[in-house]
């Protein structure tokens, strides 16, 4: 993983490009009329299964349920047999230790929000202890918010060094920045923040906390991965994406699958280079992969409660 | 639909002083006869449509041809729905039927127009709207009674309380008798709801008016939105995803047809459903009317709570 500061040039972020909010949205909207049938349905909703940050990122969560969520993650729906695992359980940092034991062998990765999350307004150095804290717990990867205060405030080079120092006290562990879109307004300010987040050396942008209404949206996200293949033009440096929050239904997510196909192509489609943050997805999709497998529409009734 | 003929017309001169013809009669705005989803009148999903005529051969309307995936969006809002209904307390479900009634009657004279669109006589289009009216009256009254009626304290030999209760199964699919298009489809679908189910309604498919006119009652009546949610379009086509979807608790079938019985029986094992067949029951008599409807769609929960052992201190309750 190269480290921003091997990146030549930090542009000016007041000259980033500007976004045709109606082009944007109804290119988006382009996105949910391909027609999905069949075995690339299939292969469609394995795929987004694949690529689950399983969520939970509440004051209520307790060590059993972060058990029983890392349960689930590993064992998506065993009376079917050849369904994948999801890549990842996300938890705050306090419960990460249990997560990683609970996951162990498993393959599945281990993220944490940190940097005073969901809020981001905290001090820069208990920001950084709490990300140190995550990783020291064993945290493979960070999701952390950017202080969107300041960003609008215009203080772009706070932003921005916040997230190189974040950074830096991931050490191995890889860093989502999350944007918090839902408060940012403007796709204007979604692409500046993208720009920011990347030159600064986020491994994957991420939309939302989920706090937040509206979280991720298909406009939002194109715009971010347009950020990204830009960037990759630019630099030669693959960013990951992460769309979090408010999608909770498997065509809303093959939708989503569509658009990172024609935006980024195939080489971003897995799991190290695209996520879904999400709780009650991974449901949905072993319900359609079930009315696939069966011919019959399911009901929740069968499938775990989490 | 009807067809508007201009009988009388006449020339008159327009303010540019071209000749132009005005017809003494309006072009008659023609409805669109539409599904009904969780409390939304969506187009079919499908696009299609049929055109159901009289016994006169007169095309009625252009109906929805509802698909397996109308079906599906209507048992999704019907599910979302059951916590709510069956959550309210039963007076106010009573209520809500009441209401139902209230705008049926206030709109009795467009069900009589349709009714007799479809082949009813003037007299007898008047007795099924008050029938179907009644009936809902009926059934409004039985909301918050047939508890009482069907509920038992059983005696057992242990420290327990012990008594049993009807609660509501949950999302009901019905395929609504073809013949009696009104009163056999507010017959239908009152004691499902009065017991606090939900329900998808298949409306009869060569009289389909009456059931989109009602689902406009509906609408008005404080029902929620997705507690009846009603379709148009072909049993045989239908029947099977009517019966086979597992998030459907149980199904309603008013026909005859032995083969679509036998497929009913056996695709709702799959779930156990509760099936029902109500093709022996005339809408018009006494009999269409009962709590033992209500109890069709309800299950029967017991309860053991544990009490000071009242038995062994020989008192008995």
């Amino acid at each position: 993983m190269a480290p921003a500061r091997s990146l030549t040039v930090i542009p000016d972020f007041t000259l980033t490009a500007r976004i045709d909010q109606v082009g944007a949205e109804e290119r988006a909207s382009r996105f949910t009329k391909r027609s999905i049938k069949k075995d690339a349905k299939m292969n469609g909703l394995k795929l987004v299964l694949n690529m689950i940050d399983l969520t939970t990122l509440e004051g209520k969560d307790t060590d059993g349920k972060v058990k029983q969520l890392c349960y689930k993650a590993m064992h998506p729906h065993d009376a079917v047999p050849g369904i994948p695992t999801v890549a990842a359980i996300c938890v705050y940092p306090s419960m990460v230790k249990v997560a990683k034991k609970a996951l162990e062998g498993s393959g599945i990765k281990v993220a944490s929000v940190a940097s005073a999350f969901p809020s981001g307004q905290a001090p820069r150095d208990i920001k950084i202890r709490d990300t140190k804290y995550a990783v020291s717990e064993g945290a493979d990867e960070v999701d952390m918010v950017i202080s969107r205060g300041k960003f609008h405030a215009g203080e772009y080079n706070f932003v921005f060094d916040e997230i190189a120092a974040i950074k830096e006290a991931c050490g191995d562990a890889r860093l989502k920045v999350i944007l918090e879109t839902g408060e940012l307004g403007t796709l204007d300010k979604v692409r500046r923040a993208s720009d920011i987040a990347m030159h600064a050396g986020a491994d994957f942008i991420k939309t939302s906390t989920g706090k937040i209404q509206p979280a991720a949206t298909m406009p939002v996200t194109l715009i971010m991965l347009e950020a990204i293949r830009d960037f990759y033009y630019k630099t030669g440096k693959m960013i990951g994406m992460k769309p979090a929050g408010g999608i909770s239904k498997s065509k809303l997510a093959l939708h989503y699958l569509v658009m990172v196909k024609e935006v980024l192509g195939e080489d971003w489609l897995n799991n190290h280079w695209f996520r879904f943050g999400a709780s009650s997805l991974a449901n949905d999709v072993l319900m359609q992969i079930l009315k696939e497998k069966t011919g019959v529409y399911q009901s929740a009734n069968y499938f775990s409660v989490d | 639909m009807e067809k508007t003929s201009i009988k009388k017309s006449s020339i008159s001169i327009s303010e540019n002083g071209i000749e132009k013809k005005a017809s003494a009669k309006r072009l008659a705005v023609l409805k669109t006869y539409k599904i009904y989803i969780g409390g939304q009148f969506p187009r079919t999903e499908s696009g299609r449509y049929y055109i159901p005529t009289n016994a006169a051969g007169k095309k009625l309307a252009n109906v929805c041809l509802s698909s397996r995936k109308d079906f599906r969006d209507a048992v999704v809002a019907a599910r979302a729905a059951f916590g709510g209904w069956s959550g309210r307390a039963a007076f106010n479900r009573s209520q809500v039927l009441y209401r139902m009634a209230e705008m049926l009657e206030g709109r009795k004279a467009q069900f009589i127009e349709e009714l007799i669109q479809q082949d009813a006589g003037k007299s007898k289009a008047e007795k099924e709207i008050n029938l179907a009216i009644d009936r809902l009256i009926y059934y409004a009254g039985w909301c918050d009674k047939f508890q009482q009626l069907f509920s038992a304290v059983n005696p057992v030999a242990t420290a327990h309380f012990n008594f049993s209760v009807p609660e509501p199964t949950g999302v009901v699919s019905i395929i609504a008798p073809q013949g009696d298009s009104l009163l056999g489809l507010v017959s239908v679908i009152a004691p499902v709801i009065a017991g606090g189910n939900t329900c998808v309604v298949l409306a009869s498919e060569t009289k389909p008016l009456c059931a989109v006119t009602f689902a406009e009652v509906l609408n008005s009546s404080d029902l929620p939105g997705g507690v009846v949610n009603i379709l148009t379009g072909r049993p045989a086509e239908l029947a099977s995803w009517f019966t086979d979807h597992m998030d459907v608790n149980a199904t309603i079938y008013c026909e005859k047809d032995s083969e679509t019985k036998k497929m009913i029986r056996e695709k709702s094992a799959m779930n156990l459903k509760r099936v029902f067949f109500y093709d022996q029951v005339n809408w018009y008599t006494a009999e269409g009317q009962s709590p033992y409807f209500i109890m069709d769609s309800q299950e029967i929960k017991t309860t053991w709570h544990p009490v000071e052992n009242i038995a062994g201190a020989g008192g008995g309750y």
